[in-house]
């Protein structure tokens, strides 16, 4: 086990993956210069060395600012034999390529009877919660979950993000990774051999009996810090971190309410067709009759992200938030 | 460019198998035996038929809406193609794709598209794999002078160029975005914005020259080849039958004498002619494969006719490779 931070461990598994197959590459923005952390923080690159020097510029490939060709080239070279590791550095720059994404990433494979493969990785940070403004603030997963073909990770820990990078890269279906900013200095000790965490398979993080937290990102460590906070007054809860959203992970989440009868959902998306929303309604329709109270989503409200710091973290899910969601579902 | 007979007359089968094809398939549309609408490349074939002869089997390519020539051109079997039209399980996208969607990724092409210029990226994508892979192939991305007001052309463009990918952007200019003519919405000549990129770019006038345009996308693949990045090429051409079978809009925004200056100009009448006082074929041999390309698309036809339909449960196949769980 080694300490390592979040992005470091993303630079790492992608080091590995760099190491282990010729055919993945990494694309996008700056990557050579490691702005966004394409090769893990700023420390472990200086003592493990450069992506650029190590695998040389064909294959970290620093591009122009066209997320628009981005995103198709890579799933155009995916289709015919490259692994691409893309770097979009941040979330809200996706919806420059919009169409690539929807029209020929997720539907390339379908449309065309299955004759396409699309092994290719399309990383980007979500830079809420830091004063970057309504252009850089944005979490916008629950857009890409509707878009059928994409599968999407939302990694919460440097080991989640290791394996679950590791397993996004050697998968032959594409996948949107959604990291968030605020968890890249997070650290903890992190198998540095390789491994792989599959999609779709739910971590319970804290076992409990009385209410059931499932929390998205940064959501899984509100909902610990709440956890942990109403321990002294005998509440018991229990934190599920889907940690992919497509795949989702139900039966993890009904197994927990069929239990507590009791579900709050912490989720930093925007509040309607959230990621939290989409849960919500799945409990309701399968397992209404396990509930002994509504369920309640913790989300950010339907509303742009203000610059100043002075107005712009009451808009999301905090752990004062979750507390009140938790003991209104107690009631 | 002397080539061999043979080549010659593969050129002119597979044009008339466009031909033939599109003819029957418009037809099919009109009997309500092809669901939907389909986009002819009638007129347009020796414009297809010239880039895609120009490329090898192994050689990548993509499309767009008018979207049969390119497949069958490239050399795919028609059967599958004609099953595909019609929804059908034999089709060559098991009928998830339809006509706007063909792809035979087992001849090198990697999809047709319905949204104007949305595959270019991804033959560009073809043409990065094929250069850090070493594979020597060379990708070619089909669009029409609607797709040449896309952003995404220019990215394309200009990362082809600064990598110097193996990629001929081919500019079918028909000389109309469905209804709108191209000079009232494109500013300059399409071919000389190749300049802008640092990349050779030419016009051919007359796009119903097969040999014209095999002559200069047979330079434009060598130079990639070489590994001395892309080319943009402009194709003159004309689409004879309207923008998509069954749209009845009339022929008002094509002026009547344009229009019947290029009837004129059938590109497989032209070439037809060429191979007959070239000595390349006589009038029996020309009737031969006529003969012989009309029997194929009947038995296109026959293949697609006898294809059953596809199982409901298709449709919740291949979202990915493995099974997505979700039913109805």
């Amino acid at each position: 086990m080694t300490m390592m931070s979040y992005l470091g461990a993303i630079g790492a598994a992608q080091r590995e993956a760099l190491e282990n197959d010729p055919r993945v590459i990494i694309i996008g923005e700056d990557v050579q210069a490691n702005v966004y952390g394409t090769m893990g923080g700023g420390k472990s690159r200086a003592e493990k060395g450069d992506f650029l020097q190590i695998f040389g510029p064909e294959r970290i490939r620093n591009t122009p600012i066209s997320e628009e060709i981005i995103v198709g080239a890579a799933a155009g070279a995916a289709m015919t034999g490259l692994r691409p590791i893309v770097d979009l550095s941040y979330s809200s720059f996706l919806y420059m390529a919009m169409d690539q994404f929807v029209n020929q990433v997720a539907k390339n494979r379908y449309m065309f009877g299955g004759q396409a493969s699309l092994p290719v990785v399309f990383r980007s940070a979500m830079f809420f919660g830091l004063s970057t403004g309504a252009h850089h603030s944005d979490r916008p997963y629950p857009m890409f979950m509707n878009t059928p073909g994409l599968k999407i990770m939302v990694p919460s820990t440097p080991s989640d993000a290791k394996g679950l990078l590791r397993q996004a890269i050697d998968m032959d279906d594409p996948v949107l990774s959604f990291e968030t900013c605020m968890l890249w200095g997070l650290k903890e000790e992190v198998n540095e051999s390789e491994y792989r965490i599959p999609f779709g398979k739910a971590r319970i993080i804290r076992e409990g009996k009385d209410v059931t937290v499932v929390g998205i990102s940064t959501g899984v460590h509100i909902a610990l810090q709440a956890a942990q906070q109403l321990e002294v007054e005998n509440i018991s809860i229990e934190v599920i971190d889907p940690r992919t959203l497509v795949p989702l992970d139900y039966e993890a989440i009904l197994n927990s309410v069929a239990r507590t009868g009791r579900l709050v959902i912490i989720d930093p998306a925007n509040r309607t067709c959230s990621a939290a929303a989409e849960i919500s309604a799945m409990i309701c329709e399968i397992a209404f009759d396990c509930l002994k109270a509504p369920i309640i989503r913790v989300t950010t409200p339907d509303m742009q992200i203000p610059f100043s710091p002075a107005i712009e973290k009451q808009l999301y899910p905090d752990v004062d938030k979750a507390i009140a969601a938790i003991k209104k579902v107690l009631k | 460019m002397m080539l061999a007979n043979d080549t010659y007359l593969e050129m002119y089968r597979r044009m008339l198998r466009i031909r033939v094809f599109d003819e029957r398939a418009a037809k099919m549309v009109k009997h309500g035996e092809i669901p939907g609408t389909v986009h002819t490349s009638i007129g347009q074939e020796a414009q297809v038929v010239g880039a895609c002869m120009a490329l090898g089997p192994e050689d990548y390519m993509t499309g767009n809406h008018r979207s049969h020539g390119h497949p069958i051109g490239k050399g795919a079997a028609l059967g599958p193609l004609m099953a595909e039209l019609m929804g059908k399980a034999w089709g060559i996208c098991e009928g998830k794709g339809g006509s706007m969607h063909l792809a035979d990724f087992k001849v090198g092409s990697l999809g047709e598209s319905g949204i104007v210029g949305s595959s270019i990226p991804i033959a560009t994508g073809a043409a990065l794999s094929a250069k850090i892979l070493k594979t020597g192939r060379v990708s070619l991305a089909f669009f029409g002078d609607g797709a040449a007001n896309q952003g995404c052309l220019y990215e394309a463009m200009n990362m082809a160029s600064i990598w110097k990918l193996p990629i001929v952007f081919l500019c079918e200019n028909n000389q109309y975005a469905l209804s709108t003519p191209s000079y009232t919405v494109t500013a300059g000549r399409i071919a000389e914005r190749a300049t802008g990129f640092d990349m050779p770019g030419l016009r051919i006038e007359d796009g119903q020259d097969v040999l014209q345009v095999y002559d200069a996308v047979s330079t434009a693949v060598k130079h990639a080849r070489n590994g001395n990045g892309p080319t943009l090429i402009e194709v003159m051409t004309y689409r004879f039958n309207e923008h998509s079978e069954g749209l009845r809009i009339g022929n008002d925004y094509r002026n009547k004498d344009e229009r019947e200056s290029w009837l004129k100009r059938d590109p497989i009448e032209i070439f037809t002619r060429y191979l007959m006082t070239s000595g390349i074929a006589k009038e029996s041999d020309i009737l031969d494969m006529k003969k012989q390309i009309n029997e194929e698309v009947e038995e296109a036809r026959k293949f697609a006719d006898e294809s059953p339909m596809p199982d409901p449960s298709i449709a919740f196949k291949d979202l990915y490779t493995e099974p997505s769980g979700v039913s109805l």
